[in-house]
Parts: C-alpha cells; structure tokens; sequence
C-alpha cells in the first residue's frame, strides 16, 4: 500500500516556548475527507495550521503525495496543490463574488482552465453565480463560505484544508455546505477539515481524529468514532 | 436682481478654482489613500513627495526651456512629468527598500510606520530644499488664459468677467484622465485587482499566490505618479515652494479620511468637498449678494483665507464624530 | 521584542551619566574653543543651552504623551503657541482703552462661541431625528451671533492706537505667573482635540493634532487682538535682570573684568546662566513629578496600557479616558515650555513657529533620547538642539570642503547654497537610524 496522500507525523511544536502540539500524526487519502474534531483549545485549528506550514514544527514531518514539504512557505504549498480556507477572514470583501474567484486563480495562468474550474465552482455553488457581480462583504455568512471555499478550489488544489467552515452559519447552511464538501470529495479531492459540530462532521467523515491538548486521542473512521460510547460520552455529549 | 451676473462670479470665483484645486486634492488624497490601502500608514511624507516630484518638474523643465523645447501652447512641464515621474518612483522604491520594508517585515505597528515616514518627510524636504531652494518659483509657461475677462466681458455684454486659465483646464483634464486610467487598472487589470485584493486581506492574498512585494512596488510607483502629478498641476496653478507643500498635507489627509482611508472613490469625492468648502467659505460673498439685491456693509465672508486650513480641520473633525471610516466606508477604524 | 530586551540588557547605569558629560563637554568646547567646529563664545554656548533646555521641557510633555501612551501628536507646535500666548496676556503691560474698546464684548463674543458648542453638544443626544437640523441651526445661529459680537470688538481693539498697540493687553503680573496658565492653555485645547480624535485609530490623532497646531499658529498670525500677529509682541518682561542694568550697576565692570570678559560679554553670559538656572530648575520639577507619576500606580497603569491596550481594556480600565489624560498632561508640560520659550525670547513672533522646528524636530530628540525614558528625552533634547544649531554651520563648512575641487560657477555656488539645508537630511537620517537600529533610543526605558 502506498503512503498517504497528506501525512503529517509526529507534529510537535507551538508559537512560543510552550508546546501546543505533542507528537500529532493526521493522514488523508485521496478523495478522503478527514475532520479533526475536539473540545476547545485541544490545538485543533494548530494542527491545521502547522500541516499548511504556518506553525514552526520543532519535531515531526509533513509529506504530499511522498514529498517532504516541511521547509516550504505557505505561498508554496499552495502551489503544491493545497487550497486553504482560513475560519474567519476569508473572503475580499470589497470584491465582487467573481472577482474573489478570480484572485483565487491568482497562480493561474491556463485561462481556458481556468474558466472551467470557474464554471465548476458556479455549478457547485448556484447562489455564487446570480450573485457574481455583488461585492463579497454584503453577502450572507451562508454565502461567503461559499465565496471563500469557492476561492480556494480556484486554485484547483489536490488537498482542500477548512478552517471551522460551517462557524456562524444556521444548520440548514450547515448540511447544505456538508452536501457541497462530500461532492467536492467524490471530484478526486482530499479533504482535511477542522469542526465544532463533531456529530454532524464525523457523519461524513471517512477518517476522524479526536485531538485533547495537542495530542491524538482516538482515530477511526467517522462511523467508528460516533459508535465509541467513549467518544461520545466526552465529547458529543451523550 | 441680477441673478445672470451672480452666476458668472460664482462660476469665476468658486466654481472654476474649486474645481481645479479639488482635482488638485483628489490626486493627493488618492495617493495617500492608495498608500493607506496598501501599507496601512498615513503617510506624512506625502507632501514633501509632491514637493520633490515637482522640483524634479521644475528642473526638468528648465533643462527644456534651456534647449529651446516647448510645447506651446501647453506648459512645458507636462513634457517634464515622466521623466520626473519615473525619478520620484525611484526615489520611493529606494525609501521603501531601506526603510519601510524593514517594518513590514516585522508587521510593526502603523504609528511606527507613521514615524519613520516622519523621518522620510525630513530627508525629502532637505533634498527639495538643496535641490531647488525655499523661493516662490512659477513654471507655467503655457497659454494663461483660454477665456480673459475682458474677452468674456466683451462676448457676452455682462458687467461680471470670467476668467479660465490654461492650468485650470490642464488641472481638471490631467485630473480625469489619471483617475480613469487608475479606476481601470484597479478595476480591470490582474495587478490592480491584486492591489485590491492585498488591500482588503493581506493573508488571504498571500494564500492566493500574491506577491506582497511586488503590490508594494506598484503601490509606490502609482503613488509617486499621483504625488508629482498633483505637486505638478498645483504648482503651476499657483506657484512652488517647498512649504506650501507640507501645510496642503491637511487638506489631502481631510479630503482622503472624509472619502473613507482606503477607499479611491471617497478620496476623489472628498478632495472635491473639502476644495469647495475651502473656497466657498473663505470667499466673501458681498459682490453676489448685491447682484441679488442684498448689499450688505461687511464682506460676507465666512472667515478670512488665512483660515482655510480650518475648513478642512472642521471637516475632518466632523467626520471622526459622526462618521470615523468615512463618508464611502473605508478602512475600519 | 527580542533585539528590545537585549538593548536594555546591554545598557550599563552609566551610560545616561555618561552621554549627559558628552554633552556637557560638547557645551564647554562650544564656549571655550574657536575652530573650525566651535565658536568659542561663551554667549553661543549658554544660548545653545539655553534653548536645549526649553526644548527639553517640550521633549518631557511629548515623551509623557508618546512614551507612556503611544500617542503621536504631530501638532505640537500649536501648544507650544498657544502657550506662548500666556506671557503676552498675563504679564506685559495693560493697553490704555484697550479693554473698554471692546473688551467686555469680546468676552460676551468668546462666551457666546463656548457657550453654542456647548448647547449643541447638549442638545445632541437628547433629540431624535431631527437632531441633525436641530444642532446645524443652533451652530448656524451660534456662528452669526458670535460674529455680530466678536467683529466690532476686535475691529474696535485693534483700532486702538493700532501702530503700537491694538492688542487686548496683558494684566501686567509677573511673567513667571504667565507659565502655569501657558500649561492650562494648551491643556483646554488639548481636552478639546482629544475628546475628538482619541479613541480611534493611532493614527487620526496624529492628523487631527496636526490641523489643530496649523490653526493655533494661524490664529496667533492672524488675530492681531491677541498679540498683534506678525506685528509681533516685543517687551515681554523678563525673570531675570536687563543686561543693560547690570553694565550700569557699579561692581559689573570689574566682575567681567575677572573674568576676562567684555562687560557686554559678561552681562550677556550672566542674563544666560540666570535662564539656564531657571530653565534647569523648572526642568527638574517637571522630572520629578514625571517620575513620581510615572512609578504610581497611575503610571504603572499607562504603561500597562500603552504595552497593550486590549488586555488592560478587557480588564475594564478605561482606556480612551487614560490617554485623554495623558494627552492633557502631555500638551500642558508642551504649553509651559512655549511660555517659556518667549519668556526667554522677549518676543512673540508667530511666523517663527513652523512645524518642522517645533513638532518633528521635538519629535527626534524624543525618539532619539529614548522613548518612555524622561532622562533619555532630556538628553536627546540637549544633544539634538546642539546638533540642529551647529548642522547648520558644520554643512556649509563640509560642503565647502566637498566642492573645493569644483571649478567656480553655478553648480557650486548652488551646492554652497543649499548646504543649510542639510540639516533637515541630516535630522531625518538620524530619526530613521535611531528609529530602525536602537528603536529604544540612546537612554531606553528601564
């Protein structure tokens, strides 16, 4: 068996003097989608970022698709094929929808590419194209999810990384941007996701880690990790 | 009642210069705005760029004059402008080099930046001041008047004169021009969205592949052209001298915080507002009173020109009250 | 962070002592050599001194506002200014007719101004929608009537024997009285602007003090009732003796004599050193309640703030209320030292308040001596003001040397010319190294 597509191995490391991450390992597959679920401060959102390299990592590696990509800037690893979707910030807000699209293609330069991925994007998500012209900043929260996820598929990444995507955004928002990432997954494209809405989440998870200060604390498939009364006793309540 | 003769000294006395020193402004607050955008400081070297852009005019268009090249009837100086644009652009690329780049490595805070462009405004005011001196210096050498007073006077039989001077025209056609060409490039072009996109998320720019530094660079570069066009067309509106380029640093930082820091469009309405404020408070209204049949003892004028920079103060103050992103939503506050 | 701690690790506790010596020394060559550097006169030396200290005092109110708070004000100038003014109205002498031209009135004109901000700020919050009409009628209406009372009186003051006078007068009390209320002056304006521009961004205040110091300044030109604008106000009495008295007392001569001086010489030295006792006095005050401020826990406060304002605003300290503070405080320490300033000068005259001089080059000698550091401002000051005055002979006598290869003509005539103004290359250069290298300045914050 190969490795996988995304390893991130004993990641430890933090901002300052104190580590936040001890020894965390996140794998995904292609066409995967791995959520990362735990209660607050468990270093969550760390670990997502330290996998995009904006974390110093004092031990541990990351590889994609075999390659050690530990020693690149974010910029690169974007280039490598890593579309990133920070949890707040995430869209241009004084740009039109089609316009946050476009610099999302920014690395592009295929434009016959790129206006199919466009196209793609518009299909994924029908409400962005009635609403290309409109600058992203007026758009409901629902929709700028949309704008900033759209954005990063632009760049037509191999391994989507979101940030708490559904954050702020009413439940029924919530399953219909669940159904668009499980679409987006069958495309051929990991997905590494970090979520407050554990139950919902690991429903559609093919692998899930439970992290607890910084370190892995139960791995298994989503369906595993909901039927383990442990899991859910301490962290889906009940 | 007089109201045809009203009207001609309103147009000649506030219309007309308003207009020619709000398209002055527009590009001044543009620039600053532009600055602002991008590298998140008010930049109170600003001024003393207009003064060293258009010193470069100046010596230029001495250096013309001396080969026997002119442009009539355009003033020379516009034939001087690239040359003294592209040798500001320079110099700004030089400063942000060995300057400010430092500080946005280490993302200091805006007020250090403020600092050093403190610093910065120094140093361009020393070299303004060697380069061409602290005397009053008019360059205008174009036709002086598309329409004279007396032409005006004799055309149209009235008692008021109207006067349109060549650099008004010059002023408030450079004005449009820049500006559409700005609004297309921002709007239109890759490294103006890109500038935009920078402007309104600076991490989210970069994780879409945008290169900082080179935003940076274009940055200054536009705002080296907007600085010495606007130290330009004032100059050869009134006059140069190396001082009255630090005081209208007021007036610009009034006109790009009414528009909203940030914001070009708000930068160009606010230029416009605080110039038509300006004059319209500072001149005295006695003359057109009496056209409309009021005469009145005093001037009726608002307050003295000496004053001026009060208009833009109160401006200013007003909106940091009521309204602190600005009139067109600029920057948070 | 990290080059911050290093720097105050690496300071020795002597190094302040030592760079005030330097100083020193650099004020003593000036009054006793004579070479291409120094002029070696006595009258230069204690006058560099003696405007390093004013200066200092400047420096002190600016680190309060900068070094405790974070604030920039680029308006300083205006409250040096305004300050000035004190002297002027308080101690010269009272204008015969000048109050009952048009005194009462333009008090009642004053009041009526005052007293329209006032309403309007009232009526502000207690009306609904129509407050936007409301209040712009009040201070449509306030502005008229400010003006029917204000312009006859001034017209009338200024009229009033207008060659030598037309001013308002002053009250005729000893001027050294005039230096507290130069303080309360610039501290009113001060409330008033920082009521406004505080609270947003850092970087409006910066803008909003920059319009208000070109105003007072235009103010001071231009309401000749004051202190007759650019006529300027000359015969502001002095805290110290006249030189003339002093070559007329009749044990002068031969002090100087032991000296070695000229009596012009040395009544001028002894005018100096009576100012620089004064200044140096009043200085040190200012220091000691800096310090005392500074180590209470209101200055611990400050500080606390100033490091960082959103956890001492999640700890509920007000911080918009603290800056206000310390921006009045600032400006007041700014408003005694322009009292002082045209004390010392015996002149008012406007036009010599350009922002340059009084804002930006306050500003070095701040960041240079050491931000949050009252002894580093101080030094800064005195090391800065030497350098500005002597920049100015020292260009033009490099420059003469740079362009002694130079043919004679235009180009080097141009270039001696200009050489003055290197000062201000000069000045910016060593703000940005300071700034970019030793960011803590010279004598940094323990």
């Amino acid at each position: 068996m190969s490795a996988p597509y995304l390893a991130a191995t004993g990641m430890t490391g933090g901002y300052g003097k104190a580590d936040i991450l001890h020894d965390c390992t996140l794998t995904v597959e292609r066409g995967q989608i791995a959520v990362i679920v735990g209660p607050n401060g468990a270093g969550k959102s760390t670990a997502m970022k330290a996998v995009f390299g904006m974390l110093p990592l004092r031990e541990g590696r990351v590889t994609l698709d075999g390659e050690d990509i530990g020693a690149l800037s974010p910029q690169e690893r974007v280039r490598r094929g890593m579309g990133f979707v920070p949890q707040t910030h995430n869209v241009f807000p004084s740009m039109t929808v089609a316009e946050n699209l476009e610099m999302g293609a920014f690395i592009r330069d295929d434009d016959d590419g790129i206006a199919r991925t466009m196209d793609q994007v518009l299909t994924l998500f029908p409400v962005l194209a009635d609403k290309r012209r409109q600058p992203a900043g007026e758009l409901s929260g629902g929709q700028r999810q949309q704008v900033a996820v759209g954005r990063a598929l632009m760049t037509k990444p191999q391994l989507l990384m979101l940030d708490e995507p559904t954050a702020g955004v009413s439940p029924i928002v919530m399953d219909e941007l669940f159904d668009r990432i499980i679409e987006i997954a069958r495309s051929g494209i990991s997905i590494l996701m970090v979520e407050q809405n554990a139950r919902q989440a690991l429903e559609i998870a093919d692998i899930g880690y439970v992290l607890v200060q910084g370190a892995n604390r139960y791995t298994g498939t989503g369906a595993e990790l909901l039927a383990d009364s442990e899991v859910r006793r301490t962290f889906l309540g009940g | 009642m007089d109201l045809l003769n009203a009207l001609v000294a309103v147009l000649n006395f506030v219309v007309i210069p308003a207009t020619a020193y709000g398209a002055q402004l527009a590009l001044g607050a543009l620039g600053v705005t532009l600055i602002y955008g991008i590298l998140r400081f008010s930049n109170f070297a600003h001024g003393d760029t207009m003064a060293f852009g258009t010193a470069m005019v100046i010596l230029l268009t001495w250096g013309l004059q001396g080969l026997g090249i002119a442009l009539t009837p355009l003033p020379t100086a516009l034939l001087a402008l690239p040359v003294a644009i592209a040798l500001t652009a320079l110099l700004m690329l030089g400063t942000d080099r060995v300057v400010y780049r430092f500080y946005r490595r280490k993302r200091a805070a805006p007020i250090i930046f403020v600092m050093a462009s403190v610093g910065v405004m120094f140093i361009m005011n020393g070299l303004t001041r060697l380069v061409i001196g602290v005397d009053e210096i008019r360059f205008d050498d174009g036709a002086r008047f598309i329409i004279g007073v007396a032409d005006f006077r004799r055309w149209t039989g009235l008692e008021e004169g109207l006067a349109l001077r060549g650099t008004q025209v010059i002023t408030v056609a450079a004005a449009a021009l820049t500006v559409a060409w700005l609004f297309w490039f921002l709007n239109r072009t890759r490294s103006g969205k890109a500038m935009r996109a920078y402007s309104d998320n600076e991490d989210l720019a970069l994780l879409s592949g945008i290169d900082p530094e080179r935003v940076v660079r274009q940055t200054w570069i536009i705002a080296a052209a907007l600085a010495t066009l606007a130290g330009t067309l004032y100059g050869l509106d009134k006059s140069f001298r190396a001082f009255t380029y630090f005081q209208i640093l007021l007036p610009i930082f009034a006109a790009a915080i009414v528009g909203g820091l940030g914001n070009p469009l708000g930068a160009i309405a606010g230029g416009f507002i605080v110039a038509f404020s300006e004059v319209a408070v500072t001149y005295p209204w006695r003359k057109i009173a009496a056209y409309l049949g009021w005469e009145s003892d005093g001037l009726m004028q608002l307050l003295s020109t000496e004053y001026k920079f009060a208009v833009s103060f109160v401006i200013l103050i007003v909106v940091l009250l009521f309204r602190p992103t600005g009139l067109f939503r600029g920057k948070s506050v | 962070m990290s080059t911050a701690t290093r720097q105050a690790e690496r300071a020795s506790p002597w190094r302040a002592p030592l760079l005030f010596a330097a100083v020193a020394v650099l004020v003593i060559l000036e009054g006793t050599t004579r070479n291409a550097l120094f002029s070696g006169s006595w009258n230069t030396a204690l006058g560099i001194l003696n405007l390093g200290l004013i200066s200092a005092v400047t420096a002190l109110g600016v680190n309060m506002m900068w070094g405790y708070a974070g604030l920039f004000n680029a308006g300083i100038v205006g409250f040096m200014a305004l300050g000035a003014l004190a002297p002027v109205l308080i101690s010269t002498a009272p204008v015969p007719g000048a109050w009952d031209a048009g005194g009462t009135r333009l008090l009642f004109a004053l009041a009526l101004g005052l007293g329209t901000l006032a309403l309007a700020a009232w009526v502000w919050p207690r009306t609904g929608a129509w407050r936007g009409v409301a209040v712009g009628a009040i201070l449509i209406a306030g502005f008229v009537l400010f003006r029917w009372a204000f312009d006859p009186a001034v017209t009338a003051i200024e009229a009033n024997n207008a060659a030598s006078y037309g001013n308002i007068g002053g009250l005729g009390w000893p001027v050294l009285l005039s230096w507290p209320v130069g303080a309360a002056l610039a501290a009113a304006a001060a409330w008033a602007v920082g009521k406004v521009a505080l609270g947003l961004r850092s970087d409006y205040l910066a803008i909003a003090t920059l319009g208000i110091g070109e105003i007072i300044v235009a103010v001071v030109k231009n309401e000749d009732w004051i202190a007759r604008g650019v006529k300027n106000m000359s015969g502001i009495p002095r805290p110290v003796p006249y030189e003339l008295d002093l070559q007329n007392h009749p044990e002068f001569p031969e002090l100087a004599n032991r000296l070695g001086m000229s009596v012009a010489e040395a009544s001028g030295v002894w005018v100096k050193i009576g100012y620089a006792s004064l200044f140096t006095a009043v200085l040190l005050a200012v220091i000691l309640l800096a310090q005392l401020a500074l180590n209470s826990p209101w200055g611990r406060m400050m500080r606390a703030i100033r490091d960082n304002e959103v956890a001492a605003g999640a700890m509920g300290k007000n911080v918009t209320a603290r800056h206000l503070q310390v921006f009045v405080i600032g400006c007041a320490v700014v408003g005694l030292s322009g009292a002082m300033l045209v004390t010392y000068d015996g002149i008012l005259n406007p036009t010599a308040f350009a922002p340059l001089r009084y804002t930006f080059l306050i500003w070095v000698m701040v960041i240079v001596g050491g931000s949050g550091n009252n002894w580093g401002a101080v030094l800064g000051a005195l090391l800065i003001w030497f350098l500005w005055i002597k920049v100015e002979v020292w260009g033009p006598a490099l420059m003469g040397v740079l362009t002694a290869p130079l043919p004679p003509g235009d180009l080097r005539n141009h270039l001696l010319g200009s050489a003055p103004h290197m000062r201000f290359i000069v000045m910016g250069l060593i703000l940005l190294l300071v700034l970019r290298f030793a960011p803590r300045g010279l004598v940094p914050e323990r």
